[in-house]
């Protein structure tokens, strides 16, 4: 072998080295990189935005006492604009291009469940911190949330109706093509007969409409004592218009929701026309828990506003993925979904949260009712016995 | 029967706003052969342009029934003036074009229209538009009242309602006065049934051409005011389906004919509401499409039209 052969390996070498090194050359070693997918625009932007400032918020915590495993975590963001093909690839974008070791989001189920396939593929864990719907943690065992399921929403608004309302006939008014009104309508229909009421109507309606005079005009003629709308703010609060348009009087009919009313736009649109209803929600700012009280004034000071519901989830949601890691001691994805499952009353300021053996969190629901433009408290209902 | 009759009234109501909008198709139909698909969108365009008028005018805070038709007129001048622009802009130098040409930059101009108004650049450096829907103030407040109290139901009407309807009626009262009975309408009549012997005899091809874009831009504003005062959530999308929806009722009542295009619009809003009645909210859009391809099939010159129709 002469001088020149040895030459032409060397170069191969040096070659081999370079490549491997540009290869390896992840993120710099002292960050931990979250990926968050979420509609900061669009027709639900609201959730997008108060998910991120509650994320951002128990990050910037956790930074600020120096991190996790000795290192500093950063949240890469992507947009998803409330579609759930652009959710989708989102999620990849996350996973692929910036080496994520756990994803946060959606609040929309439709939008979770577009992401989750992408997650449990990669073997990367996924939390979602408000998506309700049963489906979304059934695609697969890398799929966690941090807040209840629809039956259970579905089953404090049937309990409230009867036990608090003392209502007989109930109308539902749902959203067609959204995953999340549809399983709440079949869920509240359901438990409405089963405690003695009589459903009389159900109507539906689909995302993006504006005019619900003909389905309400009919809901009218129904007379209901109450109105199950288990829609997204953007739509309810012209629906909510319009039903007192349509002549569905306030002292008559009293129109109920879910967690999807959450959202400061809600009563904007309203125009007053929800006042005295009522929703299902995970947080009230009025609980008197000094950490829930704490969460409220730091997240105050930074956004000059009160954290809403989603706010709240995603600032446990953030903060349950990272004691995960903490527990894991590894940024390892099997590693990280073995802690998360192991999550057992972990005290959050929405409510412990323990997760079960499906990968859903276990807590009570807070009714609220719509007073002069604000969600006041009203009751807090726990998860029936099994 | 109360039922009917009160799908029937909400029909007419919400057709009266399709019928707005379907006029101004017809009339850029009428004198260039277009189907000028960017109209939906300057629809939309009016929403918005009430909606910041209203706000900056101070009429969203101290509603008046002056200050609110000051922003009908104001938002009608601006979609007016957006009108001829994209004619100026985007038509006119394709007029010697085959019309596949200018058809295709319909749409494009419509894609450009929801587009701009839909990038973030105008919120984070205005403070307008984006892609977030916005609420438009309460200009008018609401009220509803009971026409019929049956034992088993009852027909009810709000004053919104009265007044798209009212409105409506008196904008569509006045496009026939011009078209019918001034200089620029006869002109109007005149480019439509031959460009070039009008310009013959002395019309004024490009001046007409602008006004008629004008003049159906405007009612195109008109009817998207009246939308947002009565289902308050403006967004950069939302000139789409009314848009497609009142094509379909140009269409049906006839291209190219104004009452044809009125007749078209109520008889898609009753047809919509009626739907709604009997099948199912899920088939509401349908229904305009399946009206589309019905009236191509079985009378394409649309119900009042003909192929000797006069047309403006």
């Amino acid at each position: 072998m002469g001088m020149h052969s040895i030459r032409w390996i060397g170069a191969a070498v040096i070659c081999v080295l370079l490549g491997c090194l540009i290869g390896c050359a992840g993120p710099s070693s002292n960050e931990i990189l979250i990926g968050e997918f979420g509609s900061l625009t669009g027709p639900t932007a609201t959730f997008g935005q108060s998910t991120q400032a509650g994320i951002d918020l128990a990050i910037e915590e956790i930074n600020a006492k120096g991190g996790v495993l000795n290192k500093h975590i950063k949240v890469m963001v992507e947009d998803d604009r409330g579609d759930a093909a652009e959710a989708k690839s989102a999620v990849t974008r996350l996973i692929t291009n910036d080496r994520v070791v756990a994803v946060l989001g959606e609040v929309a189920s439709k939008l979770s469940l577009a992401g989750a396939p992408v997650c449990q593929a990669n073997k990367i864990p996924m939390v979602t911190p408000s998506s309700t719907n049963v489906e979304v943690t059934q695609k697969g065992d890398y799929i966690f949330r941090v807040c209840f399921i629809d039956p259970f929403q579905g089953y404090v608004m049937a309990k409230f109706a009867r036990d608090h309302l003392k209502a007989q006939r109930a109308a539902i008014f749902y959203d067609i093509k959204n995953d999340y009104s549809k399983g709440l309508a079949e869920v509240f229909d359901s438990e409405f007969k089963k405690m003695g009421g009589e459903i009389v109507i159900t109507e539906s309606y689909q995302a993006g409409d504006s005019d619900f005079l003909g389905q309400l005009s009919k809901i009218r003629n129904t007379n209901p004592d109450v109105l199950y709308i288990p829609g997204y703010y953007t739509e309810v609060g012209l629906i909510g218009r319009q039903a007192r348009e349509a002549g569905i009087k306030p002292e008559k009919c009293t129109l109920l929701g879910g967690d999807g009313w959450d959202s400061e736009t809600l009563f904007e649109q309203a125009q007053g026309s929800l006042e005295g209803c009522y929703y299902s929600n995970h947080f009230s700012i009025e609980n008197k828990d000094p950490m829930v009280q704490a969460f409220i004034k730091k997240f105050k000071k930074n956004y000059k506003k009160t954290p809403d519901a989603m706010a709240a989830l995603g600032y446990d949601a953030a903060r349950i993925l990272i004691e995960a890691i903490a527990q894991a001691q590894s940024l390892e994805g099997a590693k990280i979904r073995d802690a998360l499952a192991m999550t057992k009353d972990f005290p959050g300021v929405t409510g412990s949260i323990t997760i079960d053996k499906n990968r859903n969190a276990s807590k009570p629901a807070v009714v609220l009712e719509i007073k002069g433009n604000v969600a006041k408290y009203v009751t807090t209902i726990e998860p029936p016995d099994e | 029967v109360h039922d009917f009759v009160q799908q029937l009234v909400l029909g007419i109501a919400w057709g009266s706003i399709y019928a707005l909008i379907a006029l101004g198709y017809t009339l850029v139909y009428g004198i260039l052969r277009l189907i000028n698909f960017a109209h939906g969108d300057v629809y939309m365009v009016g929403a918005f342009a009430g909606l910041y008028f209203a706000r900056w005018g101070g009429v969203a805070a101290h509603p008046t029934f002056f200050g609110t038709a000051v922003v009908v007129l104001a938002a009608m001048v601006f979609c007016a003036l957006v009108g001829v622009v994209i004619e100026r802009a985007a038509y006119r130098p394709l007029r010697k074009a085959p019309r596949l040409a200018m058809l295709i930059t319909a749409i494009g101009v419509s894609f450009f229209l929801e587009n701009l108004c839909q990038m973030r650049f105008w919120q984070e450096h205005f403070r307008i538009l984006g892609p977030d829907p916005q609420t438009f103030p309460t200009l008018i407040q609401l009220r509803s009242y009971t026409l019929w109290q049956g034992p088993t139901g009852s027909v009810t009407i709000s004053n919104v309602q009265i007044i798209v309807l009212a409105v409506s009626v008196g904008l569509m009262a006045g496009l026939w006065l011009i078209v019918m009975k001034t200089k620029m309408g006869r002109a109007m009549r005149a480019v439509s049934y031959d460009k070039d012997t009008a310009s013959l005899m002395g019309v004024n091809i490009d001046t007409t051409i602008s006004f008629t874009f004008a003049l159906g831009s405007a009612l195109a504003a008109a009817a998207g005011i009246l939308t947002a005062i009565a289902k308050p959530k403006v967004e950069p999308l939302m000139g789409i389906m009314p848009g497609l929806k009142a094509f379909v009722a140009a269409v049906l009542g006839g291209i190219g004919n104004i009452p044809g295009a009125m007749l078209g619009g109520l008889i898609m809003g009753v047809a919509e509401y009626m739907v709604i009645w009997k099948l199912s909210s899920t088939w509401k859009d349908a229904i305009a499409f399946a009206i589309l391809i019905l009236i191509l099939l079985i009378r394409p010159t649309g119900l009042l039209g003909s192929t000797a129709v006069e047309k403006v």
